[in-house]
């Protein structure tokens, strides 16, 4: 085959991985884990010297 | 001690040495700006020319700068937002001396003038050979907390410091490729116009990994921790991080327009330049939304001030970067301090400041403190540094934009209208004003430092504790038992 068959081959299947990737994203059923994962750096709570001295 | 508490030693010393060749690097990058200015700065001692010094100043603001900033936020952002001590013992403190010992020889070496001649690249084989092994370390220390992490997700900001440590490992093993024929010398392993397309595909990707994605996920963690709401749309970060991964890798051939590049090369390039506007520009938006409902904090934060405005510039020179890979508008921007305005515009107002707003909320946390030493001196930084920028980039747009048409410009007859040192006269005063704009930007990093120091002088150096493993968020559930 031709080596530019191939690397038009790959750049088209880039190109829809890329919009799998972004219709994965937006589907409803990722939306709790999405707001779970966003929630991390605020759950992990606060390492501030107040904020110690309220974990005592 | 231990497995229950994170690992903020090595974290507290790379934000120290953040500041500290943050400095050096700026005062470099001041002193070369004089010189431009006023040439006989060098006072013809070989070691001060532009021309070592120039990467040295590059090098310092980059990789020492900017290198220990992402070192000190991945480290931090990796360990808190999975719930686990750094992985790798003896390879962790490898990382950091290792990095001190690089840019210690680079401060050697390109004064003394060994240079590979690679912009952004110019360390010689010995030093790339040990820039290798600590990347290699680098990374296996931060995919090794992932892979221990006791939470289910890992956070979009460390697919981002992934992404960045893996991709300059590949970066910078092609493009550092050589033959040693001395202990301080090497030709490239490529030539002629590969030579200069690997180079590139080098140099555009430093700038998307390095100085973009790496700095993305600084975004990503200190603009919620700091404004205290969630990221605003997560699943926007993530199409976010993919376009960028998919578009970036293409953009390298816009450094190489009107050159012996084959013209679809270069075209290619010009068109997904001018595609990554749209991620940029999405990342830019899901940064500043993230304060959407407490606007209000940006009035009193000075920290907030850094990050968000961090954020302006980086929207401002994702803007000017597609227009100026466009063939035309490059006819006229390359080659001319256009260029080097851009660069600032996204190495100041976009790396620098969201480095030094991150510092500023990581700094007290790593010595027991709730917050900075004073308060007033961060807003006084935050100004300084803002009129600083300012002045830098205005200046030097304008002399760019002048020599571009002084260059171009062609009499009826066909001769140049303009010699080319004419332009250089035309040039002095916004090299002077250019300069004018480095100091303030310098003098602001010296607020910080007397900041830092009066920061630790006051508290005590600690470590944070790992929450339990049902901390009741959610999270109880480890990925890797």
């Amino acid at each position: 085959m031709d080596i530019n068959t191939i690397r038009a081959g790959v750049t088209v299947a880039a190109l829809i991985t890329f919009l799998g990737i972004v219709a994965w994203a937006w589907s409803s059923r990722r939306r709790a884990d999405f707001e779970a994962a966003a929630r991390l750096p605020l759950d992990e709570g606060d390492d501030d010297a107040t904020a110690r001295e309220n974990q005592k | 001690m231990k497995e229950t508490q994170y690992n903020y030693k090595v974290v507290r010393q790379f934000a120290v040495m953040t500041v500290i060749w943050g400095i050096v690097g700026m005062l470099v990058g001041v002193v070369i700006a004089a010189q431009l200015a006023w040439p006989a700065l060098n006072f013809d001692i070989p070691w001060l020319t532009y021309g070592r010094l120039r990467p040295l100043h590059t090098n310092a603001v980059v990789f020492a700068f900017g290198g220990s900033a992402l070192f000190a936020t991945s480290y931090y952002c990796v360990q808190r937002t999975s719930h686990a001590r750094l992985f790798g013992g003896p390879l962790i403190g490898f990382t950091f001396w290792g990095w001190q010992l690089v840019i210690l020889l680079a401060a050697i070496t390109l004064p003394l003038g060994y240079t590979s001649s690679k912009e952004y690249a110019e360390l010689e084989w010995p030093i790339d050979i040990l820039i290798a092994l600590v990347w290699v370390a680098y990374a296996v220390v931060f995919f090794g907390t992932i892979a221990k992490r006791k939470v289910k997700h890992i956070y979009v900001a460390n697919w981002f410091f992934g992404a960045f440590i893996l991709t300059v490992a590949i970066l910078h093993i092609v493009n550092s490729a050589a033959v040693p024929v001395g202990p301080m010398k090497s030709y490239s392993a490529y030539a002629g116009v590969q030579d200069a397309m690997v180079q590139w595909w080098y140099g555009h990707n430093a700038v998307g990994f390095f100085l973009t994605a790496g700095f993305l996920g600084m975004m990503y963690y200190f603009i919620p921790k700091q404004a205290g709401r969630p990221v605003y749309s997560y699943r926007l970060s993530i199409v976010h991080f993919w376009a960028l991964i998919f578009t970036y890798m293409w953009a390298g051939p816009h450094h190489l327009h009107y050159t012996a590049l084959p013209d679809w090369a270069q075209s290619v390039g010009m068109v997904f330049s001018l595609i990554l506007l749209a991620p940029s520009w999405g990342g830019m938006i899901n940064g500043i939304m993230t304060l959407s409902g407490a606007w209000h904090k940006l009035r009193t934060d000075p920290i907030l001030k850094f990050l968000i405005v961090s954020l302006s510039f980086y929207g401002m020179s994702t803007f000017e970067g597609p227009m100026m890979s466009i063939k035309t508008v490059n006819a006229l921007s390359h080659y001319t301090d256009w260029t080097v305005g851009h660069v600032h515009s996204g190495a100041l107002g976009w790396v620098a400041m969201i480095t030094i707003g991150s510092l500023y909320y990581l700094l007290p946390r790593l010595f027991g403190r709730s917050e900075m030493y004073s308060i007033k001196a961060i807003t006084l930084h935050f100004w300084i540094t803002t009129i600083g920028i300012v002045l830098y980039i205005a200046s030097m747009w304008i002399a760019g934009v002048m020599q571009g048409l002084m260059w171009r410009a062609v009499n009826e007859d066909g001769t140049l209208t303009y010699t080319f040192v004419e332009s250089v006269k035309a040039t002095y005063p916004y090299y002077v004003i250019r300069l004018t704009g480095g100091l303030l930007v310098l003098s602001g990093m010296f607020v910080m430092a007397w900041n830092m120091f009066k920061t630790i002088g006051a508290g005590k150096a600690v470590e944070g504790e790992i929450p339990p493993v049902s901390a009741g968020s959610g999270f109880d559930a480890p990925a890797h038992a």
